[in-house]
């Protein structure tokens, strides 16, 4: 192995790390918000790629007919629960908010889809119509179980994997797709190729962790949900509902899985059940990190896309098998070190 | 003089035991009113129930307005906000993130006002001011106690509610603790204080009520409980006889079973 093979590999390790390291981030903050292990996070990923294959065809994507069938059955939830509490005043502002505004995203995805629609508006649109997917799939799956065990909404977790899979073969069918890269320039930095592509792949990931770090540290709606994360009941206190958390917490968590649909898309084929094998990677960068701290996250994940490049190159049969062996020393490393306590104050 | 808080019957259950029964109240507007009573006696229960934390038969209204279809949020909107007896603080975060997350629910609602509010809570609570950039966690007691007071001002209340806000501390904190709950009332603020430290609770406030094993025991004016025999043998600590059964006579006595017919349950 000489030095440019070397050099290529980092960077095929460091353009796929940022990718898991969104995912890794985002199931970090959904499990600290709401203790929901993310198990759909990669149908997202999927969602985001084949949502831009669609809008690249110029034909409306899947996408859709699911934003309005969830956002139907949201809003219907959110009537029953006005009814029931005895507040029907309620109800036309939660069916603008639930029905509403998703189906006036679809209606302007559908009515933009078109071979002349810039790059950059399709990837806009992209993310317009994934990201509220999360908001949605908090409403319909999760918030009702809100106070469930970590058990019972893993459970739940892995039945909405299985759903979403299947909504994805409906409305994407079962042909894979793969979107243009960004840019196809090369240029050379002392004797090594760097793409384009890789670096806005990685600067784009980069700016987004920025901006999450500035949302969490600077505004109140950042703060209400670090402190959820930290002391529920405290966050009650406050007057920061659970309910509010958790939709804020998945909306976020969509966007990061949409944008890594999005930065993936040029980098491999992409189906509709192929999140999944994404989103593992991303878990076990976030497992590194325990579950609780952003930044060892971040850094698993990038290690675990290193690793995928390496054995790739040395033993490509065995990359996934490589990739996740390293939990198992991970997950030795974590219980031995680390200390188990109970409610600490 | 209108009630800001009325309780009546109220009955809290954890499962099928019950920590409450046919508890009744009344906090008048501009007033401090006090429940004292032993370790398990269901102050803490009895306060969650009116936060809304815990479900709860029997009716608590609130300002005019019955509470039990609202949730925890709407009640911290409408002024109603607990110091609870844990703290419940933000541990990872600074004291001034801390207290502006005790606005959360009026800038929610549009009020761009709280840093007029941080700066008063500021003034009645020097010590937050030079600790604010240290992470809550690193405080001592006194300061958790004043930053989980400092919080709930944040939120602008009507009636506080406070639960054990001098346990664990040192005297001379306690002291200053309890300076600061009668200058609130001052500023127009209501509160409904739960104590053990009976002495102190029935000192600062114009209204008491004793609590036993989930019931009412006595309930009288502080000055009028705080001379009766049998509260000041068992809660301020001049004898060792216990309150019940039998006790507060010459004092209301609400719903009492027989004398010497008391059960003994369970709390918690």
């Amino acid at each position: 192995m000489d030095l440019s093979i070397l050099a290529l590999l980092t960077q095929d390790g460091i353009t796929n790390g940022a990718v898991y390291a969104l995912l890794a981030l985002a199931l970090v903050l959904v499990f600290a918000v709401t203790r929901v292990i993310w198990v759909p996070a990669g149908e997202f990923v999927a969602f985001g790629t084949l949502t831009l294959a669609g809008f690249q065809l110029g034909r409306p994507p899947g996408t859709i007919s699911l934003l309005v069938g969830m956002a139907l059955v949201a809003g219907a939830m959110e009537v029953v629960a006005c009814v029931r509490r005895g507040e029907p005043a309620r109800i036309p502002r939660q069916l603008a908010f639930w029905t509403g505004i998703p189906v006036v995203l679809a209606a302007a995805g559908a009515w933009l889809a078109g071979p002349e629609l810039p790059f950059w508006a399709q990837i806009l649109l992209t993310l317009a119509l994934v990201t509220p997917l999360g908001t949605l799939l908090y409403r319909i799956a999760y918030q009702p179980l809100a106070e469930a065990s970590v058990l019972v909404l893993l459970i739940v977790s892995v039945a909405v994997h299985f759903a979403l899979t299947g909504l994805g073969l409906y409305f994407f069918g079962a042909e894979g797709s793969r979107t243009p890269p960004f840019s196809s320039l090369t240029f050379t930095v002392g004797g090594v190729n760097v793409s384009m592509q890789s670096l806005l792949v990685v600067g784009t990931s980069i700016a987004l962790i920025g901006a999450l770090y500035l949302f969490f540290g600077r505004t109140l709606y950042g703060k209400a949900l670090r402190a959820t994360a930290l002391n529920r009941v405290g966050a009650r206190l406050v007057g920061v509902s659970p309910n509010l958390a958790g939709a804020l917490t998945f909306t976020l968590g969509g966007l990061l899985c949409a944008f890594s649909g999005v930065l993936i898309g040029p980098i491999s084929t992409v189906y509709y059940d192929s999140g999944f094998l994404v989103s593992l990677k991303g878990f076990v960068g976030a497992i590194i990190g325990g579950l609780v701290s952003y930044p060892l996250a971040a850094a698993g994940a990038l290690l675990v896309g290193l690793i995928e490049a390496f054995a790739s190159f040395w033993a490509s049969g065995f990359k996934e098998v490589i990739v996740f062996t390293l939990i198992i020393p991970v997950l030795l490393w974590r219980s031995l070190t680390t200390h188990h306590h109970e409610e600490d104050e | 003089m209108t009630d800001l808080l009325e309780v009546r019957n109220l009955h809290v259950a954890y499962g099928k035991v019950e920590a409450v029964h046919e508890v009744s109240l009344r906090v008048g507007s501009g007033r401090i009113v006090t429940v004292i009573g032993p370790n398990g006696a269901g102050k803490t229960t009895l306060l969650g129930a009116i936060m809304g934390l815990l479900p709860a038969r029997g009716e608590i209204r609130y300002a005019g307005h019955a509470t039990a279809a609202t949730s925890v949020e709407q009640r911290v909107g409408r002024g109603l906000i607990l110091v609870p007896e844990r703290r419940e603080l933000f541990a990872a975060m600074s004291v001034a993130d801390n207290l502006e997350l005790g606005a959360f629910q009026r800038v929610r609602s549009g009020d761009r006002s709280w840093r007029a509010t941080l700066d008063e809570v500021y003034a009645r609570f020097p010590r937050l001011r030079e600790r604010r950039a240290q992470l809550a966690g690193t405080l001592s007691g006194g300061e958790r106690q004043m930053l989980a007071m400092g919080r709930a001002l944040m939120g602008k209340p009507r009636l506080l509610l406070l639960d054990e806000p001098s346990l664990g501390l040192a005297p001379l904190i306690v002291r200053e603790i309890f300076s600061i709950i009668e200058s609130l009332r001052a500023s127009g603020v209501s509160i409904l204080l739960v104590e053990q430290n009976a002495r102190a609770a029935l000192q600062v406030s114009d209204y008491g009520y004793v609590l036993e094993t989930g019931e009412l025991a006595v309930e009288g004016p502080s000055a009028e409980l705080a001379a009766n025999p049998r509260v000041a043998a068992t809660y301020l600590g001049h004898a060792t006889a216990p309150l019940s059964p039998g006790a507060g006579q010459g004092l209301s006595v609400p719903g009492r079973t027989p004398a010497g017919a008391t059960r003994v349950r369970s709390t918690r």
